[in-house]
């Protein structure tokens, strides 16, 4: 079994996403948990720097298909593969190495930590990867920047309001200069005017970094800002217009 | 919209020309469709047959002479009834839809395919709407969010009677 993260090599921004294999894909994909079978044959592909949206009811299956593509989860059936390796074959550090490196998350709720700072929490990926301090710190608050909160660096969470955190949990998300971005309801807890901000922040940061983004949502207007969808419904997913 | 109503309220701060009238038309409302300079004139001539308006004098300019247009207070009570009183809400494309639902089922043919292939225009064209608002400026985001959001709205319904269409094959076809 490997245990070495996969090699992050840089996208090629001119190519067609897809032309040369996924950069992520599930294939067939199952997992159930007791009697329910969340997912049930499910498969999707993202290119290099693609925004798929991932659209379905409550209790289709897609937050779980977005835990099994980001590997918080194994699946029971199926492989999920990133940059053309199965991630059933890295070991659980492995697999940690690679989230912290190659991908980023932004949730619907309780993603900071609430005892760091604003600046501390987009700061830690890269802590975490080992960089220093200071480094770390100076390329958060770039990215603070960029997301319009840069003034509430020195903020806790507590003190952020909904908007605010989630521009923060981009910033985090974002820092490490992930391959791919996980959006589980990002704009879910947000009024309509939040919702259209937070979004056109996050998919121009992720554009101009290259970031492919995989978006949960059950919201169109939010699936809207993505390249094409993919539904789940019943634990099977298809993407309407390509005849899956 | 009604047109003679915006061309009353742009006049309302002070006289224009004809000319003058399409331009501010076309800088504040038309982004999607510039007015005709035919539609001005004939708007202005039944505002001024029915004494909403009045002319006021000519401009001289490089071209031939330009008549000026000045609201009158009948024009004004006009323009404000306008803007006080709600627009009745029209149905949009639910009717069009609806009728095409039926008849697929009635005739035996896969009504599930045209609220697919609906929805799936939509989605397209909610997403052209999407990267227009990214690239475009306040008045854009508004238009363009107005647009959405009925789109949005439209393929509620789709989803809502896709869920539903056996309920309604069920009666079409009894």
């Amino acid at each position: 079994m490997s245990t070495a993260p996969i090699t992050a090599a840089a996208p090629d921004a001119g190519a067609d996403p897809r032309a040369e294999g996924a950069l992520l894909a599930a294939t067939d994909v199952r997992k159930g948990f007791g009697l329910t079978q969340a997912l049930d044959g499910a498969s999707l592909e993202i290119g290099p720097g693609e925004l798929v949206a991932v659209l379905g009811a409550s209790g289709s299956g897609k937050s779980t298909l977005l835990h099994c593509l980001a590997g918080l989860i194994r699946p029971d059936a199926g492989t999920v593969s990133y940059r053309g390796q199965d991630l059933a074959g890295l070991s659980d550090s492995a697999r940690s190495a690679l989230r912290r490196a190659d991908f980023g998350f932004v949730f619907q709720f309780g993603q900071l930590v609430p005892e760091l700072s604003c600046l501390e929490n987009t700061a830690l990926p890269l802590r975490l990867n080992g960089m220093r301090r200071r480094p770390a710190e100076e390329r958060a608050r770039e990215w603070l920047d960029r997301l319009d909160v840069a003034d509430l660096a020195d903020k806790r969470p507590g003190e952020l309001s909904g908007g605010q955190g989630q521009r923060a949990a981009i910033a985090r998300a974002l820092v490490t200069g992930p391959a791919v971005v996980f959006a589980d309801e990002p704009t879910g807890a947000l009024d309509s005017l939040n919702s259209e901000r937070v979004m056109a922040l996050l998919v121009t940061a992720a554009r101009e970094s290259g970031a492919a983004v995989l978006l949960v949502t059950h919201d169109m207007r939010v699936a809207a800002y993505a390249d094409r969808e993919v539904v789940v419904q019943d634990g099977r997913t298809r993407e309407p217009g390509r005849g899956r | 919209m009604s047109l003679g109503h915006t061309i009353l309220g742009l006049l309302e701060p002070g006289p224009r020309h004809g000319y003058d009238l399409k331009r501010a038309y076309d800088e504040r409302f038309g982004r999607a469709r510039a007015l005709p300079y035919g539609q001005v004139y004939a708007t202005l001539s039944r505002l001024l047959k029915n004494g909403l308006v009045e002319a006021c004098g000519t401009e001289q300019g490089e071209g031939p002479e330009r008549k000026r247009y000045v609201i009158t207070e009948a024009g004004i009570t006009d323009v404000s009834r306008w803007l006080t009183e709600p627009e009745s809400p029209a149905s949009y494309l639910q009717s069009t839809l609806y009728t095409k639902v039926v008849l697929a089922l009635m005739t035996g043919r896969p009504a599930r395919e045209v609220l697919e292939t609906q929805r799936a225009e939509h989605l397209r064209h909610m997403r052209e709407l999407t990267r227009r608002k990214l690239a475009g400026d306040l008045a854009d985001q508004l238009l363009c969010d107005h647009a959405l959001i009925h789109l949005d709205a439209d393929l509620r319904w789709l989803e809502l009677t896709a869920s539903r269409l056996d309920e309604l094959a069920g009666k079409v076809r009894a």
